[in-house]
Protein backbone atom coordinates (compact mmCIF):
# COMPACT_ATOMS: atom_id res chain seq x y z
CA UNK A 1 0.00 0.00 0.00
CA UNK A 2 1.36 3.42 -0.97
CA UNK A 3 1.61 6.07 1.72
CA UNK A 4 -0.68 8.77 0.36
CA UNK A 5 0.52 11.32 2.89
CA UNK A 6 4.18 11.15 1.84
CA UNK A 7 5.82 14.10 0.11
CA UNK A 8 6.94 11.96 -2.82
CA UNK A 9 3.40 10.79 -3.45
CA UNK A 10 2.06 14.34 -3.26
CA UNK A 11 4.66 15.72 -5.67
CA UNK A 12 4.27 12.90 -8.18
CA UNK A 13 0.48 13.17 -7.94
CA UNK A 14 0.29 16.90 -8.58
CA UNK A 15 2.87 16.70 -11.38
CA UNK A 16 0.85 14.04 -13.18
CA UNK A 17 -2.37 15.98 -12.67
CA UNK A 18 -0.89 19.17 -14.10
CA UNK A 19 0.53 17.32 -17.12
CA UNK A 20 -2.82 15.69 -17.86
CA UNK A 21 -4.76 18.94 -17.40
CA UNK A 22 -2.22 20.89 -19.43
CA UNK A 23 -2.47 18.40 -22.30
CA UNK A 24 -6.29 18.55 -22.22
CA UNK A 25 -6.26 22.34 -22.33
CA UNK A 26 -3.69 22.48 -25.12
CA UNK A 27 -5.75 20.03 -27.14
CA UNK A 28 -8.95 22.06 -26.68
CA UNK A 29 -7.24 25.33 -27.52
CA UNK A 30 -5.64 23.89 -30.66
CA UNK A 31 -8.75 22.19 -31.97
CA UNK A 32 -10.93 25.28 -31.47
CA UNK A 33 -8.39 27.88 -32.53
CA UNK A 34 -9.51 28.13 -36.15
CA UNK A 35 -13.14 28.72 -35.23
CA UNK A 36 -12.22 31.25 -32.54
CA UNK A 37 -9.99 33.15 -34.97
CA UNK A 38 -12.83 33.24 -37.49
CA UNK A 39 -15.11 34.68 -34.82
CA UNK A 40 -12.51 37.26 -33.81
CA UNK A 41 -12.07 38.27 -37.46
CA UNK A 42 -15.83 38.58 -38.00
CA UNK A 43 -16.05 40.60 -34.80
CA UNK A 44 -13.33 42.97 -36.03
CA UNK A 45 -15.15 43.36 -39.35
CA UNK A 46 -18.33 44.24 -37.47
CA UNK A 47 -16.47 46.88 -35.46
CA UNK A 48 -14.98 48.41 -38.62
CA UNK A 49 -18.44 48.58 -40.20
CA UNK A 50 -19.86 50.24 -37.08
CA UNK A 51 -17.41 53.11 -37.62
CA UNK A 52 -19.33 53.90 -40.82
CA UNK A 53 -22.67 53.61 -39.02
CA UNK A 54 -23.43 50.12 -40.34
CA UNK A 55 -24.58 47.41 -37.96
CA UNK A 56 -24.60 43.92 -39.43
CA UNK A 57 -26.03 40.84 -37.80
CA UNK A 58 -23.41 38.21 -37.04
CA UNK A 59 -24.29 35.93 -39.97
CA UNK A 60 -24.07 38.73 -42.54
CA UNK A 61 -21.03 40.57 -41.25
CA UNK A 62 -18.48 38.96 -43.56
CA UNK A 63 -20.53 39.47 -46.72
CA UNK A 64 -21.34 43.05 -45.69
CA UNK A 65 -17.67 43.73 -45.07
CA UNK A 66 -16.77 42.46 -48.51
CA UNK A 67 -19.60 44.48 -50.02
CA UNK A 68 -18.87 47.86 -48.43
CA UNK A 69 -15.11 47.81 -47.86
CA UNK A 70 -13.84 48.33 -51.39
CA UNK A 71 -10.13 48.63 -50.66
CA UNK A 72 -7.69 48.29 -47.80
CA UNK A 73 -4.07 49.32 -47.79
CA UNK A 74 -1.26 50.43 -45.50
CA UNK A 75 0.37 53.85 -45.47
CA UNK A 76 3.34 55.30 -43.61
CA UNK A 77 3.46 58.57 -41.71
CA UNK A 78 4.45 60.40 -44.92
CA UNK A 79 1.15 59.34 -46.44
CA UNK A 80 2.71 56.95 -48.98
CA UNK A 81 1.36 53.49 -49.58
CA UNK A 82 3.46 50.66 -48.20
CA UNK A 83 3.62 47.65 -50.50
CA UNK A 84 3.34 44.08 -49.33
CA UNK A 85 1.53 44.73 -46.05
CA UNK A 86 -1.98 43.52 -45.39
CA UNK A 87 -4.10 46.11 -43.59
CA UNK A 88 -6.47 43.71 -41.81
CA UNK A 89 -3.70 41.64 -40.25
CA UNK A 90 -1.84 44.55 -38.67
CA UNK A 91 -1.74 44.69 -34.89
CA UNK A 92 -2.65 48.33 -34.33
CA UNK A 93 -1.87 48.22 -30.62
CA UNK A 94 1.68 47.03 -31.37
CA UNK A 95 2.14 49.67 -34.08
CA UNK A 96 0.99 52.42 -31.71
CA UNK A 97 3.96 51.66 -29.45
CA UNK A 98 6.49 52.28 -32.24
CA UNK A 99 7.97 55.69 -33.14
CA UNK A 100 5.66 57.54 -35.55
CA UNK A 101 8.06 57.27 -38.49
CA UNK A 102 8.18 53.46 -38.33
CA UNK A 103 4.47 52.74 -37.94
CA UNK A 104 2.44 50.81 -40.46
CA UNK A 105 -0.90 52.59 -40.72
CA UNK A 106 -3.88 50.58 -42.04
CA UNK A 107 -6.60 52.32 -44.04
CA UNK A 108 -9.96 50.81 -45.01
CA UNK A 109 -11.80 52.43 -47.91
CA UNK A 110 -15.53 52.11 -47.72
CA UNK A 111 -18.12 52.98 -50.36
CA UNK A 112 -21.56 53.64 -48.93
CA UNK A 113 -24.48 54.16 -51.28
CA UNK A 114 -25.72 57.79 -51.08
CA UNK A 115 -22.94 58.78 -48.70
CA UNK A 116 -19.83 58.43 -50.88
CA UNK A 117 -16.37 57.21 -50.06
CA UNK A 118 -15.26 56.96 -46.43
CA UNK A 119 -11.81 56.25 -45.01
CA UNK A 120 -11.73 54.18 -41.84
CA UNK A 121 -8.68 54.46 -39.57
CA UNK A 122 -8.02 52.19 -36.60
CA UNK A 123 -7.07 53.44 -33.12
CA UNK A 124 -5.49 51.73 -30.13
CA UNK A 125 -4.69 53.04 -26.67
CA UNK A 126 -5.00 52.48 -22.95
CA UNK A 127 -7.96 53.06 -20.66
CA UNK A 128 -7.95 52.76 -16.90
CA UNK A 129 -7.79 48.96 -16.57
CA UNK A 130 -6.60 47.78 -19.93
CA UNK A 131 -6.53 48.30 -23.68
CA UNK A 132 -9.12 50.39 -25.49
CA UNK A 133 -9.46 50.60 -29.24
CA UNK A 134 -11.68 52.01 -31.91
CA UNK A 135 -12.22 53.01 -35.52
CA UNK A 136 -12.88 56.47 -36.90
CA UNK A 137 -14.20 57.09 -40.39
CA UNK A 138 -13.55 60.25 -42.40
CA UNK A 139 -15.41 61.81 -45.30
CA UNK A 140 -13.59 62.17 -48.61
CA UNK A 141 -12.52 65.70 -47.58
CA UNK A 142 -10.05 64.10 -45.16
CA UNK A 143 -11.12 66.15 -42.16
CA UNK A 144 -14.79 65.59 -41.31
CA UNK A 145 -15.56 62.59 -39.10
CA UNK A 146 -18.37 60.46 -40.47
CA UNK A 147 -18.62 57.99 -37.61
CA UNK A 148 -16.70 56.42 -34.75
CA UNK A 149 -16.66 53.19 -32.81
CA UNK A 150 -14.92 52.46 -29.51
CA UNK A 151 -14.50 49.34 -27.47
CA UNK A 152 -12.55 48.23 -24.44
CA UNK A 153 -11.31 45.13 -22.74
CA UNK A 154 -12.15 45.70 -19.11
CA UNK A 155 -13.27 49.24 -18.29
CA UNK A 156 -15.70 49.65 -15.38
CA UNK A 157 -19.30 48.91 -16.42
CA UNK A 158 -21.46 52.01 -16.15
CA UNK A 159 -18.42 54.29 -16.02
CA UNK A 160 -15.46 53.91 -18.39
CA UNK A 161 -17.24 51.15 -20.30
CA UNK A 162 -19.72 53.75 -21.55
CA UNK A 163 -17.24 54.67 -24.30
CA UNK A 164 -18.50 51.61 -26.17
CA UNK A 165 -22.05 52.98 -26.26
CA UNK A 166 -23.46 54.93 -29.20
CA UNK A 167 -24.32 57.83 -26.85
CA UNK A 168 -20.58 58.45 -26.62
CA UNK A 169 -19.36 57.55 -30.08
CA UNK A 170 -22.21 59.31 -31.92
CA UNK A 171 -20.95 62.63 -30.55
CA UNK A 172 -18.06 62.38 -33.01
CA UNK A 173 -20.24 62.49 -36.11
CA UNK A 174 -19.69 65.66 -38.11
CA UNK A 175 -16.75 66.94 -36.07
CA UNK A 176 -13.63 68.10 -37.87
CA UNK A 177 -9.97 67.40 -37.21
CA UNK A 178 -8.94 70.60 -38.94
CA UNK A 179 -9.34 74.08 -37.52
CA UNK A 180 -8.11 77.11 -39.51
CA UNK A 181 -5.89 74.91 -41.61
CA UNK A 182 -4.22 73.29 -38.60
CA UNK A 183 -4.53 69.54 -37.87
CA UNK A 184 -6.10 69.11 -34.43
CA UNK A 185 -7.44 65.68 -33.47
CA UNK A 186 -10.75 65.80 -31.59
CA UNK A 187 -10.28 65.91 -27.82
CA UNK A 188 -12.42 64.67 -24.97
CA UNK A 189 -13.15 67.05 -22.09
CA UNK A 190 -15.18 66.92 -18.90
CA UNK A 191 -18.87 67.64 -19.25
CA UNK A 192 -19.52 71.36 -19.59
CA UNK A 193 -15.90 72.34 -20.05
CA UNK A 194 -14.10 73.56 -23.15
CA UNK A 195 -10.60 72.59 -24.27
CA UNK A 196 -7.71 75.07 -24.35
CA UNK A 197 -7.31 74.93 -28.11
CA UNK A 198 -9.82 75.83 -30.78
CA UNK A 199 -10.35 72.26 -32.03
CA UNK A 200 -13.56 70.26 -31.89
CA UNK A 201 -14.27 68.25 -28.74
CA UNK A 202 -16.76 65.84 -27.23
CA UNK A 203 -18.01 65.45 -23.68
CA UNK A 204 -16.23 62.82 -21.61
CA UNK A 205 -17.92 60.33 -19.34
CA UNK A 206 -18.78 61.32 -15.79
CA UNK A 207 -16.99 58.95 -13.45
CA UNK A 208 -14.91 57.65 -16.33
CA UNK A 209 -12.34 60.42 -16.48
CA UNK A 210 -9.26 58.23 -16.92
CA UNK A 211 -10.93 56.26 -19.71
CA UNK A 212 -12.11 59.49 -21.36
CA UNK A 213 -8.58 60.89 -21.19
CA UNK A 214 -7.39 57.58 -22.65
CA UNK A 215 -9.71 58.08 -25.61
CA UNK A 216 -8.41 61.64 -26.06
CA UNK A 217 -4.77 60.61 -26.04
CA UNK A 218 -5.56 57.63 -28.28
CA UNK A 219 -7.16 59.97 -30.83
CA UNK A 220 -4.18 62.29 -30.67
CA UNK A 221 -1.60 59.53 -30.81
CA UNK A 222 -3.22 57.43 -33.53
CA UNK A 223 -4.67 60.11 -35.82
CA UNK A 224 -1.64 62.43 -35.94
CA UNK A 225 0.47 59.92 -37.95
CA UNK A 226 -2.30 59.93 -40.58
CA UNK A 227 -1.99 63.72 -41.03
CA UNK A 228 -0.09 63.45 -44.32
CA UNK A 229 -2.45 60.77 -45.63
CA UNK A 230 -5.60 62.75 -44.75
CA UNK A 231 -4.16 65.83 -46.43
CA UNK A 232 -3.38 63.83 -49.54
CA UNK A 233 -6.97 62.59 -49.89
CA UNK A 234 -8.36 66.08 -49.42
CA UNK A 235 -6.22 67.28 -52.33
CA UNK A 236 -7.64 64.71 -54.72
CA UNK B 1 -19.83 3.04 3.87
CA UNK B 2 -22.18 5.84 4.74
CA UNK B 3 -25.97 5.59 4.80
CA UNK B 4 -27.70 4.63 1.64
CA UNK B 5 -28.01 7.71 -0.55
CA UNK B 6 -31.42 8.80 -1.70
CA UNK B 7 -30.77 9.74 -5.33
CA UNK B 8 -34.01 11.62 -5.56
CA UNK B 9 -33.12 13.89 -2.67
CA UNK B 10 -29.60 14.40 -3.97
CA UNK B 11 -31.01 15.69 -7.23
CA UNK B 12 -34.12 17.58 -6.12
CA UNK B 13 -33.08 19.15 -2.81
CA UNK B 14 -30.78 21.71 -4.42
CA UNK B 15 -33.63 22.85 -6.66
CA UNK B 16 -35.74 24.05 -3.78
CA UNK B 17 -35.23 23.17 -0.11
CA UNK B 18 -31.43 23.32 -0.27
CA UNK B 19 -31.04 25.74 -3.14
CA UNK B 20 -27.48 27.10 -3.37
CA UNK B 21 -28.58 30.65 -4.20
CA UNK B 22 -31.77 31.31 -2.28
CA UNK B 23 -31.22 29.09 0.76
CA UNK B 24 -27.45 28.83 1.14
CA UNK B 25 -27.00 32.27 -0.49
CA UNK B 26 -23.90 31.25 -2.45
CA UNK B 27 -22.82 32.44 -5.89
CA UNK B 28 -24.54 35.79 -5.45
CA UNK B 29 -21.90 37.90 -7.18
CA UNK B 30 -22.34 36.28 -10.58
CA UNK B 31 -26.08 36.50 -10.00
CA UNK B 32 -25.76 40.29 -9.86
CA UNK B 33 -23.47 40.53 -12.81
CA UNK B 34 -24.96 38.45 -15.58
CA UNK B 35 -28.70 38.74 -15.07
CA UNK B 36 -29.42 42.10 -16.72
CA UNK B 37 -30.42 40.10 -19.81
CA UNK B 38 -31.95 36.64 -20.07
CA UNK B 39 -29.56 35.20 -22.64
CA UNK B 40 -26.28 35.63 -20.71
CA UNK B 41 -28.07 34.38 -17.58
CA UNK B 42 -29.09 31.24 -19.45
CA UNK B 43 -25.61 30.63 -20.86
CA UNK B 44 -24.03 31.29 -17.48
CA UNK B 45 -26.45 28.81 -15.88
CA UNK B 46 -25.65 26.14 -18.48
CA UNK B 47 -21.91 26.76 -18.05
CA UNK B 48 -22.14 26.32 -14.29
CA UNK B 49 -24.20 23.12 -14.69
CA UNK B 50 -21.58 21.69 -17.04
CA UNK B 51 -18.61 22.67 -14.89
CA UNK B 52 -20.24 21.55 -11.67
CA UNK B 53 -21.40 18.17 -13.01
CA UNK B 54 -18.07 17.27 -14.61
CA UNK B 55 -15.88 18.53 -11.78
CA UNK B 56 -18.02 16.60 -9.29
CA UNK B 57 -17.63 13.41 -11.35
CA UNK B 58 -13.89 13.85 -11.87
CA UNK B 59 -13.19 14.63 -8.22
CA UNK B 60 -15.39 11.74 -7.16
CA UNK B 61 -13.49 9.36 -9.48
CA UNK B 62 -10.11 10.34 -8.09
CA UNK B 63 -11.28 11.02 -4.52
CA UNK B 64 -9.47 8.03 -3.05
CA UNK B 65 -6.14 8.93 -4.62
CA UNK B 66 -6.03 12.62 -3.69
CA UNK B 67 -3.45 13.39 -0.95
CA UNK B 68 -5.46 15.11 1.81
CA UNK B 69 -3.04 17.99 2.29
CA UNK B 70 -3.38 19.22 -1.30
CA UNK B 71 -7.02 18.30 -1.93
CA UNK B 72 -8.18 21.93 -2.33
CA UNK B 73 -5.44 22.55 -4.88
CA UNK B 74 -6.45 19.44 -6.82
CA UNK B 75 -10.09 20.57 -6.77
CA UNK B 76 -9.10 24.02 -8.01
CA UNK B 77 -6.97 22.62 -10.83
CA UNK B 78 -9.86 20.46 -12.04
CA UNK B 79 -12.39 23.30 -11.82
CA UNK B 80 -10.05 25.81 -13.47
CA UNK B 81 -9.34 23.42 -16.35
CA UNK B 82 -13.05 22.80 -16.95
CA UNK B 83 -13.85 26.51 -16.81
CA UNK B 84 -11.17 27.27 -19.38
CA UNK B 85 -12.54 24.55 -21.65
CA UNK B 86 -16.07 25.99 -21.33
CA UNK B 87 -14.70 29.45 -22.09
CA UNK B 88 -12.89 28.15 -25.17
CA UNK B 89 -16.06 26.44 -26.38
CA UNK B 90 -18.06 29.64 -25.92
CA UNK B 91 -15.44 31.64 -27.82
CA UNK B 92 -15.75 29.16 -30.66
CA UNK B 93 -19.52 28.64 -30.73
CA UNK B 94 -21.18 31.58 -28.93
CA UNK B 95 -18.79 34.49 -29.44
CA UNK B 96 -21.23 37.32 -28.71
CA UNK B 97 -22.52 35.83 -25.48
CA UNK B 98 -18.98 35.06 -24.45
CA UNK B 99 -18.10 38.74 -24.96
CA UNK B 100 -21.05 39.78 -22.80
CA UNK B 101 -20.14 37.36 -20.03
CA UNK B 102 -16.48 38.44 -20.32
CA UNK B 103 -14.75 37.77 -17.01
CA UNK B 104 -17.67 36.06 -15.33
CA UNK B 105 -17.09 32.71 -17.02
CA UNK B 106 -13.55 32.80 -15.63
CA UNK B 107 -14.97 33.71 -12.25
CA UNK B 108 -16.94 30.43 -12.13
CA UNK B 109 -13.67 29.12 -10.68
CA UNK B 110 -14.23 31.22 -7.57
CA UNK B 111 -17.94 30.44 -7.33
CA UNK B 112 -18.50 29.16 -3.81
CA UNK B 113 -21.07 26.61 -4.98
CA UNK B 114 -18.37 24.66 -6.84
CA UNK B 115 -15.83 24.32 -4.07
CA UNK B 116 -18.67 23.73 -1.64
CA UNK B 117 -20.07 20.78 -3.58
CA UNK B 118 -16.65 19.29 -4.31
CA UNK B 119 -15.55 19.45 -0.70
CA UNK B 120 -18.89 18.51 0.87
CA UNK B 121 -20.17 15.91 -1.57
CA UNK B 122 -17.84 14.67 -4.31
CA UNK B 123 -14.96 13.95 -1.92
CA UNK B 124 -17.11 11.42 -0.11
CA UNK B 125 -19.46 9.95 -2.69
CA UNK B 126 -19.41 7.77 -5.77
CA UNK B 127 -19.42 9.28 -9.29
CA UNK B 128 -23.10 8.74 -10.13
CA UNK B 129 -24.59 10.48 -7.06
CA UNK B 130 -21.89 13.15 -7.45
CA UNK B 131 -23.03 13.72 -11.01
CA UNK B 132 -26.67 14.05 -9.86
CA UNK B 133 -25.59 16.39 -7.08
CA UNK B 134 -23.65 18.53 -9.57
CA UNK B 135 -26.49 18.75 -12.07
CA UNK B 136 -29.00 19.39 -9.28
CA UNK B 137 -27.01 22.23 -7.74
CA UNK B 138 -26.22 23.64 -11.18
CA UNK B 139 -29.91 23.61 -12.06
CA UNK B 140 -30.75 25.15 -8.69
CA UNK B 141 -28.35 27.98 -9.50
CA UNK B 142 -29.45 28.29 -13.12
CA UNK B 143 -33.18 28.55 -12.53
CA UNK B 144 -32.72 31.41 -10.08
CA UNK B 145 -30.52 33.19 -12.63
CA UNK B 146 -33.13 32.68 -15.32
CA UNK B 147 -35.96 33.96 -13.11
CA UNK B 148 -33.95 37.04 -12.13
CA UNK B 149 -32.82 37.58 -15.73
CA UNK B 150 -36.40 37.22 -16.96
CA UNK B 151 -37.77 39.95 -14.71
CA UNK B 152 -34.80 42.28 -15.12
CA UNK B 153 -34.82 42.11 -18.92
CA UNK B 154 -38.62 42.32 -19.16
CA UNK B 155 -38.99 45.31 -16.83
CA UNK B 156 -35.63 46.94 -17.56
CA UNK B 157 -35.43 46.68 -21.34
CA UNK B 158 -38.91 45.56 -22.42
CA UNK B 159 -37.35 42.62 -24.25
CA UNK B 160 -36.85 38.88 -23.73
CA UNK B 161 -33.87 37.10 -25.30
CA UNK B 162 -33.36 40.36 -27.22
CA UNK B 163 -36.85 40.32 -28.80
CA UNK B 164 -39.20 43.20 -28.11
CA UNK B 165 -42.17 41.97 -26.04
CA UNK B 166 -43.57 45.19 -24.61
CA UNK B 167 -45.64 46.57 -27.49
CA UNK B 168 -44.88 50.00 -28.92
CA UNK B 169 -48.43 51.12 -28.09
CA UNK B 170 -47.59 50.88 -24.37
CA UNK B 171 -44.61 53.19 -24.82
CA UNK B 172 -46.82 55.58 -26.78
CA UNK B 173 -49.27 55.51 -23.88
CA UNK B 174 -46.56 56.61 -21.47
CA UNK B 175 -45.03 53.33 -20.26
CA UNK B 176 -41.28 53.56 -19.70
CA UNK B 177 -38.64 50.90 -19.12
CA UNK B 178 -37.40 50.86 -15.55
CA UNK B 179 -33.73 51.78 -15.96
CA UNK B 180 -33.05 50.76 -12.36
CA UNK B 181 -33.79 47.13 -13.24
CA UNK B 182 -30.66 46.81 -15.36
CA UNK B 183 -28.42 48.13 -12.58
CA UNK B 184 -26.81 45.57 -10.22
CA UNK B 185 -28.72 46.55 -7.03
CA UNK B 186 -32.00 45.37 -8.54
CA UNK B 187 -30.56 41.88 -8.97
CA UNK B 188 -30.19 41.67 -5.19
CA UNK B 189 -33.71 42.96 -4.66
CA UNK B 190 -35.17 40.49 -7.19
CA UNK B 191 -33.23 37.65 -5.52
CA UNK B 192 -34.58 38.84 -2.16
CA UNK B 193 -38.12 38.73 -3.55
CA UNK B 194 -37.54 35.17 -4.79
CA UNK B 195 -36.25 34.20 -1.31
CA UNK B 196 -39.31 35.83 0.26
CA UNK B 197 -41.75 33.89 -1.94
CA UNK B 198 -39.76 30.70 -1.41
CA UNK B 199 -39.72 31.00 2.38
CA UNK B 200 -43.40 31.83 2.53
CA UNK B 201 -44.12 28.62 0.65
CA UNK B 202 -41.68 26.56 2.75
CA UNK B 203 -42.33 27.46 6.40
CA UNK B 204 -39.80 24.88 7.58
CA UNK B 205 -37.03 27.15 6.20
CA UNK B 206 -38.03 30.04 8.47
CA UNK B 207 -35.93 30.53 11.57
CA UNK B 208 -37.75 30.30 14.89
CA UNK B 209 -38.20 33.74 16.37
Amino acid sequence: MINKQSNVYTIVYITMLVVVVGAALALTAMSLKEKQDDNARADKMGQILQAVRLTSPRDRVISDFQKYITDQFVVNSAGQKVDGAEAFGIDVAAEAKKPVGERLLPVYVCAIPDAGTKYILPLAGMGLWGPIWGYVSFDADGSTIYGAFFDHQGETPGLGAEIAKPQFSDQFQGLSVEKDGVFTPVTVVKNGQKPDGAGDYVDGISGGTITSLGVASMLDDCLTPYKAFLESISEN
Amino acid sequence: MADKINYKEVFFNPLSKDNPVIVQVLGICSCLAVTAKLEPALVMGLSVIAVLAFSNVIISLIRNTIPTNIRIIVQLVVVAALVIIVNQLLLAYAYDVSKQLSVFIGLIITNCILMGRLEAFAMGNKPWPSFLDGVGNGLGYAWILVVVGFFRELLGSGTLMGCQVVPQSWYDAGYANNGLMILPPMALIVVACVIWVHRTRNPELQEKA
